[in-house]
């Protein structure tokens, strides 16, 4: 029992969470609004997280230029925007020119042996200064309909109910209990395979346990976000990272070859791994996720300033540490990640709807991350 | 009958759900060397963390009477006071610092913790130095000198804090042979002086060389105490103790292994040092393996053995590699550890823990890394088949653990090699190198690990076995190739070698550094 608390206690310190501020906010936190900002405004949060944690993976390395990029990335977005051109130009671009910047950072760090924590406070400040030589230091803002639409800004980021629902959004719900469905009738069918092929199962009851919470979660969510506008268009590209990257970390090669080099590199490299291509796939893969985040957050404000991202990088190394990886690598995963990331962003939110001062706010966040670091080290001696 | 200086009456420690001691009991008489034999896990470290307060008073039953006292220890400084030091198998010497600075790391000399007077401190230090023999100036970084000399710096260091039972924790496991008998020599000139001695070693012929008494323990609880005064103290009569029987044959038998055609050959081979490119490591050596053959290459550490190996295989050692390589009497050049890996030669490192296995994943993931090709497709894992392969190997080769799960860090040194074993012989080699492939387990382990390496030449593979154990190297071996100062000196047919032939093709060539 004790081993599944340790094993689940984040996710459980969200709930308790999300209890006390429904409790001091007297419900307001879990209206269906609220539920809908929590995931839209985070959303960057999520998407950096998942590349961040590829990073840490790796050895607790860690990439500082993360909301530099982001900025950087949505200054070129929104300039592109704003000269008229079709908006997949300017998506494409930014997606680019994260990859580029991850290509970069990769391989000083994985081929040159520049220590990550340099080569990426280096383009911490490069990138910051670009993106105000891009933007001259003023705002651009953005008004392309449909480009803010499919990214989570503007009045109109939800997928359109086709189903026309009256007073919910019925595509919404229809999606969230298919994607229930699903994912009870897979566990059924992996249950069996293991059954029949007599390999060692885990007991039954905690991962009947699982399965009824996570549905019940996923199914309260879907009716929050049906009750409100439906889906938010930002939540598409959240489930496509997470799923995306969930799978690469558990199911292939070089996600192996992640928890290999972080969990011992000369091992790994003697087994035959190369692992400069192991560390130069992270920092692309965050690259990447930084020009997504990039689009995502001009999206969401529909503008670009020369300020935005600032910060970001922190958010997303919190979500992993608080989420379980480790701060030497080798362990962690997505959706421990996503878990972290959720338990800031309920904090956060919880912290405002109360109306507390945002500089106590900093305060308070700084503590949850020490705390949530000092239960990892502590659970972890004692089970020595 | 010399005065009793320590004696831990019935100490018990439990872990949560393991009890690690059971009603230990230990008398060190003054003057004595005391050794503390038994096999991994048996519960000699624990004891010791009991009596040097690692443990504080309190964790554990039983009593520990120190010079006519019951003592109560909460920390090691409470210990050390008392004259008790241990010195660690891992050496905890910082590189960066001198050897002053690291002998009196947390001893300070000064007035003050904001003044060291550095001329004491060195003037100090430089006075232990010499009562261990070691020459070197105490304003020497630690990271110059070998781990030879940075033993004895560790012994310097305990006696700079008055020590008058020192506890050494396995001391000889990095040294050389040569460096060892100095160790073992400098403790019996200490007690000569009136020093006691506590000494933990799994060297048997080392315990039967230096102890005066040996302590045995099993399973956590101790067997017997052997007085070399009045029994006739042999490492088979010591091994008896320690496993409970007798094992009457400490290699096993290979029956009927056909050897075959020449399978690996390497000829002028030579490496150099990778940061210092002018030095030789291995110099024009040449080697050759047949099918079914165990070769042993003995040398003691820092004769290049290692070093071989690793350029062997797939360049991963050292640079201006030179000579040629054939496979099956082509001529082959390996560039990379992928390389070798696909022309089915294997690396079982001697650093299991370092260079070998990932200890913070399962047995699963550990045993499938080097060829995860074969339990995947098109880059995407398939976890079935991984799993069945794990518990294969587990069963083959009898890794004890309840599933292949497990996390490889929980497991004994033993199971972990075994892990290793598997994950190599997965990787379906032809020729394996294997490193050392027996340091740090127990006896019993080691046993089986030698039957493996017997079908493994049964199915008509080749093994390499790298090892400074002359009797481990005698014991398994067809053929002994002799390594000194990075050139091979020596080569013998294994039936009708003795330790004294293999030891002379040493002398004959001094020792190289």
């Amino acid at each position: 029992m004790s081993a599944a608390l340790r094993k689940y206690t984040m996710p459980i310190a969200l709930v308790l969470v999300l209890l006390f501020f429904s409790w001091r906010t007297n419900g307001a936190i879990i209206l269906p609004q609220n539920i809908n900002n929590l995931l839209s405004q985070n959303a960057y949060v999520f998407v950096l997280a998942v590349g961040m944690l590829l990073c840490i993976l790796t050895g607790g390395n860690i990439d500082l230029a993360v909301g530099s990029v982001v900025c950087f990335a949505g200054a070129i977005g929104a300039t592109i925007l704003d000269k008229n051109v079709n908006f997949w130009v300017a998506v494409l671009v930014m997606l680019i020119i994260g990859t580029l910047v991850g290509v970069w950072q990769g391989f000083w760090i994985a081929y040159v042996n520049v220590p990550p924590f340099i080569a990426t406070l280096a383009g911490m400040y490069a990138f910051r200064g670009l993106s105000n030589v891009v933007l001259q230091g003023l705002a651009v803002s953005i008004d392309n309909k449909d480009f803010l639409n499919l990214f989570g800004g503007g009045a109109d980021c939800y997928v359109p109910d086709i189903l026309h629902g009256a007073n919910l959004n019925m595509l919404c719900m229809a999606v969230g209990v298919i994607g229930v469905v699903i994912y009870v009738i897979s566990f059924i069918v992996s249950r069996a395979n293991i059954k029949k092929r007599g390999y060692e199962t885990k007991p039954l009851l905690g991962e009947l346990i699982k399965l009824v919470i996570i549905s019940a979660v996923a199914l309260w969510v879907t009716y929050k976000l049906a009750s409100y506008k439906g889906i938010p268009t930002s939540l598409i590209w959240i489930l496509l990272v997470v799923f995306i990257f969930g799978y690469i970390t558990s199911k292939t090669r070089i996600g192996r070859y992640l928890y290999a080099v972080g969990g011992n590199k000369k091992a790994a490299q003697l087994s035959g791994v190369n692992v400069k291509n192991v560390y130069f796939f992270a920092y692309v893969c965050m690259g990447l996720m930084s020009g997504l985040a990039g689009i995502l957050t001009i999206a969401r404000a529909t503008q670009s300033q020369p300020t935005f991202g600032t910060g970001y990088e922190m958010d997303a190394i919190g979500a992993c540490f608080i989420g379980g990886a480790s701060a030497y690598g080798g362990i962690g995963t997505v959706p421990g990640a996503i878990v972290g990331a959720l338990l800031m962003g309920v904090i956060n939110q919880g912290m405002s709807i109360m109306g507390m001062n945002a500089n106590w706010q900093k305060v308070v966040k700084g503590a949850v991350l020490l705390v949530a670091i000092i239960f990892d080290v502590v659970s972890k001696k004692e089970k020595k | 009958m010399a005065k009793v200086l320590l004696e831990m009456k019935n100490i018990t420690k439990t872990f949560p759900g393991v009890k690690a001691l059971d009603n230990v009991n230990l008398q060190v008489e003054e003057g004595e060397i005391h050794a503390l034999v038994g096999e991994n896990g048996a519960g000699k470290s624990t004891l010791m963390n009991v009596l040097s307060g690692i443990y504080p008073y309190g964790t554990y039953e039983g009593d520990i009477i120190y010079n006519g006292e019951i003592c109560q220890f909460n920390k090691i400084k409470d210990s050390e006071e008392k004259g008790i030091v241990i010195i660690h198998q891992e050496l905890a010497l910082i590189p960066y610092l001198t050897i002053g600075e690291n002998m009196f790391l947390g001893n300070e000399r000064g007035k003050s913790a904001a003044s060291i007077d550095w001329n004491e401190t060195y003037g100090e230090a430089d006075k232990y130095l010499k009562m261990v023999g070691l020459e070197e100036s105490s304003r020497t970084l630690v990271k110059e000198l070998g781990t030879g000399k940075q033993q004895l710096v560790e012994i310097a260091k305990a006696l700079a804090k008055h020590a008058k039972l020192l506890i050494l924790d396995e001391p000889t496991s990095s040294l050389n042979e040569q460096d060892s008998k100095a160790l073992l020599d400098l403790i019996i000139r200490f007690k000569s002086e009136g020093m006691t001695s506590i000494i933990i070693s799994h060297k048997l012929n080392e315990v039967s060389y230096v102890a005066d008494k040996i302590t045995v323990i099993r399973d956590g609880s101790t067997i017997e105490t052997l007085d070399k005064a009045t029994t006739e103290i042999s490492e088979d009569r010591i091994i008896k103790g320690m496993v409970g029987r007798e094992i009457t044959d400490r290699f096993p038998k290979r029956h009927d292994v056909k050897i075959g055609d020449i399978n690996l050959e390497v000829d002028n081979w030579t490496v150099y040092h990778p940061l210092y490119p002018e030095r030789k490591v291995v110099d024009d050596v040449s080697l050759k393996v047949r099918k079914g053959e165990v070769v042993g290459i003995y040398g003691l550490m820092g004769a290049g053995r290692t070093e071989l190996a690793m350029s062997i295989f797939g360049k991963s050692y050292g640079t201006g590699i030179s000579g040629t390589l054939k496979l099956n009497g082509q001529v082959t050049e390996l560039k990379t550890i992928k390389e070798a890996i696909k022309h089915k030669i294997a690396y079982v490192t001697e650093d299991r823990k370092g260079n070998g296995l990932v200890l913070t994943n399962p047995i699963k993931i550990n045993t499938t890394l080097a060829n995860l090709e074969e339990v995947s497709s098109k880059g995407i894992i398939d976890q079935d088949k991984e799993y069945q392969v794990a518990v294969e190997y587990k069963d083959k080769l009898r890794t004890k653990t309840p599933s292949v799960e497990q996390n490889v860090g929980n497991l004994s040194g033993g199971n972990q090699q075994k892990v290793l074993l598997a994950k190599w012989m997965f990787a379906n080699p032809d020729i394996l190198i294997l490193d050392e492939p027996t340091r740090g387990i127990d006896v019993g382990a080691k046993y089986e690990i030698y039957c493996i390496i017997n079908d493994l030449v049964a199915e008509g593979k080749s093994v390499i076995m790298i090892s400074s154990e002359l009797p481990e190297v005698l014991g398994m071996s067809d053929r002994i190739y002799v390594m000194n100062g990075g050139k091979f000196v020596g080569e013998l047919e294994a039936e009708g070698a003795t330790q004294e032939t293999i030891m002379s093709y040493i002398v004959k060539t001094g020792r190289g550094e």
